[in-house]
């Protein structure tokens, strides 16, 4: 069975079972390693894309869910936000507000803050403890708080 | 090049680098309070430190850093230490985990240290005992027990700073004939009031010529541009693109993965399996037997390998271990402890006269459960052994450790194990490997190395969370009991404490407060469980203990139990400032809405003290919201305060995670959580407002990874007594009714 769908805007055909998650796609086949692996079960966000503009934990998507869609990873990310820079607006708040530790759950709470954004420009704290549910070790949460805020009143 | 001064407590080596540019290098053996580092390191209160820096023709200067960057920023705070000693312009530094350079596996330049120069002991035993292989292996120091700024970067990297730009000042005043003391370092060059200017890199042959100073002058606090500034941290923009590499991200040519069956009972082991059962399934290439652990399934693609892991049916035997649960475990810590009256660990005066004279005696039992570390990145190590060569590829808190574990199971010379260090996704103690008799238990750097003896192309073992949950090595389980006596006035004069299980640091269990009669003692009471240490190790179980019991003698004692302490450390004056500053930040006894109150605790951890003042609700219903933390902090100074905040407040999220929601359990000898859905994090709408203020008192560096985790759980604990009536005597939180006793009796009196 062959899968065809968009990553980063270029369009990819794989001769895979269709029922592998899109994390290991992504990951053990088109080697885009950026998005992580971190629980298997959708409970922490570390794995999570764009889906057709809509942040989905890639490690519970089988590959026939993704069938002739878009796919955005952090690979891809300042480019799907329009970025002139090699940063997004976003990426770029990230690194004033020095929101990373060890980094690791980064790029899905990237992804997902993303999403959010683009669905609320302004999120309350409230709004922002609904979406993000990403689980991050270090405590990096208050710094992307901040960072969330400042981009809301960019 | 040749190697000067070198005497056994302090090595500094330096050297031309082929292509123009100095090398510097400084190695010394230092205080030795981290027992487990001195163990990992096999000689006896050695503590070997390389810290490496090299000027480059264009005048950059790079930092090799000797340690692991697993988020606490350390790679950026160490570079601002030896850029600062070295007077070197910050814009052209730039730092690198070592050894990334090539240089480094030059064979002939490392074989020029190896003339005339004592070999440290922890060497000698890990290598060939050629300085080659210092030079290959000076990225070996343990990252662990908060240790990098305050060992490395003071007697390291400052040393070495301070080394470079002598030498560099000495080689200007000798090309410009005139006194060193004329000539000023900074901004990476050296100048004279004559005019005369140079940069760094072009003095940087001939000082590589120059003898490096027995005592390197490091410059006073005062005069320091850049240690002490917020300056933003070099790792940050490769985590925010996706194109920082975790040992999870290791790719080579042919590389595959393998996932393992674990036996879930510690103990247990493997009786038999059908390895057909899932060898024609797609991509499988290869299942191995591993004895007492599993059986790893082999194959082109991550989750081939686990789905198969998943499809084999083992049989297993528990060896009996299947009783195991933590009714048994609890049983036996109190059989332990009532067995005799154990070890001492401090006796000061008589606390068993005290006892039976006290006008008040109370006792108690507190107890902690398991936890797992749970780093983000599920544990892995990527193995390729051709020949008679290894090449690991993992993030690790010690390479060099992996190094010889790798060596020791493949059956190679430890020479030809190359360990390629990559970032870690969290280490928080996870990711020290083993140690021969000390944290000997198999890890995945073995069971990846095993596999990897079967399988003829570098392999990834890769663990699920499941696996990561399941088998861990963890914070231990401890039960520790109180007894105090108060004299008439509530002060206490008798302090009696037995605990299970001494870990490290030793003196975890101490109190800071001025009690006359003190007795603090420890039976060992071992399991199968696998243990290791787990940020801030037993501080975070005893801090919990000792600042929960005497938040009990307060309140016993009818006294505020902020200023019950302060009475208590009237001896301890950094201890005393560092309470004070966190009651007067958090508005300590000023009004508070209804159903909020606030709670206390005080830790002096790996040489730093932070004491915490948390803020929390409880509704009449029992829910409880934590809703500020404000810390204080004395580390001494800070080097880069924005990543010193930073690691307080994540030492707080972590310890607070550990408070409310921490627990692993032990059902039928195997643990009985399996992933974040039964193992909860504290996550964005859990996360309390956190203050934290710095008391810069100029002590000795302490540490920063660790400190402000220990008192985390106590002060909330404390909070959640008094707003509710209900001491926590074993955590987590989750499993308490916090209902209030006065919403309780109101409830009963409808």
């Amino acid at each position: 069975m062959t899968v065809s769908f968009k990553v980063n805007g270029v369009r990819q055909t794989l001769d895979v079972e269709m029922e592998m998650p899109l994390l290991w796609a992504l990951r053990n086949e088109m080697g885009l390693t950026g998005t992580k692996f971190g629980c298997g079960v959708a409970a922490c966000g570390a794995c999570t894309v764009h889906i057709d503009g809509v942040a989905t934990r890639s490690c519970v998507t089988p590959l026939s869910a993704v069938e002739n869609r878009e796919v955005v990873t952090i690979e891809g990310l300042a480019a799907e936000q329009g970025a002139k820079d090699a940063l997004a607006p976003i990426q770029a708040a990230w690194v004033a507000h020095q929101v990373p530790q060890c980094g690791y759950c980064q790029s899905g709470m990237l992804m997902a803050v993303s999403a959010l954004l683009k669905e609320k420009p302004k999120p309350t704290d409230a709004e922002i403890d609904e979406a993000i549910t990403n689980v991050c070790r270090c405590g990096t949460y208050p710094r992307i708080r901040a960072a969330i805020h400042s981009l809301s009143n960019a | 090049m040749s190697i000067k001064n070198p005497t056994r407590r302090q090595l500094i080596v330096a050297g031309g680098l082929a292509g123009g540019g100095l090398l510097l290098g400084y190695a010394f053996s230092g205080p030795s309070r981290h027992t487990l580092a001195e163990r990992a390191v096999a000689g006896k209160g050695e503590q070997v430190l390389a810290t490496w820096l090299k000027i480059s023709p264009d005048n950059t200067v790079t930092i090799y850093v000797p340690h692991a960057d697993m988020g606490q920023g350390v790679v950026t705070s160490l570079a601002m230490m030896a850029a600062e000693e070295m007077e070197a312009d910050w814009s052209l530094v730039r730092a690198e985990v070592a050894p990334a350079e090539k240089a480094f596996a030059n064979e002939s330049f490392g074989l020029r240290y190896t003339e005339g120069v004592h070999i440290p002991p922890m060497f000698q035993g890990l290598t060939d005992a050629a300085l080659l292989k210092v030079a290959q292996l000076m990225n070996v120091q343990i990252t662990g027990g908060s240790s990098s700024v305050r060992w490395t970067g003071e007697h390291g990297m400052r040393p070495a700073g301070a080394s470079a730009k002598d030498m560099l000042v000495r080689a200007a005043a000798a090309r410009w004939n005139v006194a060193p003391g004329e000539c000023v370092a900074k901004l990476s060059h050296v100048t004279h009031p004559s005019g005369k200017s140079a940069t760094y890199a072009e003095l940087a042959n001939d000082a590589a010529e120059l003898s490096p100073p027995s005592h390197p002058v490091l410059k006073s606090k005062a005069d320091f541009t850049i240690i002490g500034k917020p300056i933003p941290r070099f790792d940050i923009p490769s985590k925010v693109n996706g194109t920082a590499l975790y040992g999870i991200d290791a790719r080579r040519p042919g590389q595959l993965y393998a996932a393992i069956k674990f036996v879930p009972v510690f103990g247990g082991d493997v009786v038999s399996y059908d390895e057909k059962q899932v060898l024609s399934r797609r991509g499988v290439r290869k299942v191995v037997r591993l004895p007492g652990v599993g059986v790893a399934v082999v194959a082109d693609n991550y989750w081939r390998a686990k789905e198969a892991a998943n499809a084999l049916d083992i049989k297993i035997d528990a060896k009996g271990n299947d009783a195991v649960s933590m009714k048994t475990i609890y049983a036996q810590h109190d059989a332990d402890l009532a067995k005799d009256k154990g070890s001492k660990d401090v006796e000061i005066g008589d606390a068993d006269a005290a006892l039976g004279q006290a006008a008040k005696r109370i006792e108690t039992t507190y107890r902690v459960p398991y936890l797992a570390h749970a780093c983000m990145e599920p544990m892995n190590c990527t193995v390729w052994i051709h020949g008679e060569q290894a090449e690991v590829w993992v993030g690790s808190q010690s390479p060099l450790t992996v190094r010889g574990r790798v060596a020791d199971i493949a059956g190679l010379d430890f020479g030809n194990v190359k360990v390629h260090p990559y970032l870690l996704g969290g280490g928080f103690g996870r990711r020290v490997p083993v140690v021969k008799g000390f944290l000997d238990f198999p890890s995945e750097i073995d069971f990846a190395t095993l596999i990897a003896k079967e399988v003829d192309a570098p392999v990834q073992l890769l663990y699920t969370r499941e696996d990561d949950i399941q088998h861990d090595a963890y914070r231990i389980a401890v039960t520790s009991t109180f007894k105090a006596a108060l004299d008439a006035n509530g002060n206490p004069v008798a302090w009696a404490n037995r605990y299970t299980s001494k870990d490290e640091p030793g003196e975890a269990a101490h109190i800071p407060y001025a009690v006359p009669n003190q007795s603090i003692r420890y039976v060992e009471s071992p399991t199968a469980v696998p243990r290791g240490p787990w940020r801030s190790v037993a501080h975070s179980q005893h801090t919990f203990f000792t600042e929960s019991f005497m938040d009990e003698l307060a309140h016993e004692a009818g006294k505020d139990p902020f200023e019950y302490r302060r009475k208590l450390l009237k001896n301890e004056p950094r201890h005393l400032a560092v309470l004070e500053l966190a009651a007067a930040k958090a508005g300590w006894g000023t009004p508070l809405e209804k159903g909020h109150a606030r709670g206390i605790a005080i830790q002096q951890a790996f040489k730093t003290i932070v004491a915490e003042v948390v803020e929390v609700s409880v509704s009449p219903s029992g829910d409880l919201k934590v809703h500020r933390v404000t810390a204080a902090v004395d580390c001494g100074s800070t080097v880069n305060p924005d990543t010193a905040a930073q690691q307080v407040e994540s030492g707080i999220i972590f310890g607070l995670t550990a408070a409310l929601h921490g627990e692993i359990t032990i059902e039928g000898g195997a643990v009985a959580q399996s992933n974040f859905t039964d193992y909860e994090m504290v996550r964005m709408a859990d996360v309390p407002a956190i203050e934290v203020h710095f008391i810069d008192s100029g002590a000795e560096l302490g540490g920063l990874g660790e400190p402000a985790t220990p008192p985390v759980a106590a002060a909330v604990a404390n909070a959640v007594f008094a707003a509710t009536g209900k001491r926590i005597r074993e955590l987590p939180l989750k499993n308490h009714d916090l209902t209030p006793l006065t919403a309780k009796m109101a409830q009963a009196a409808d």
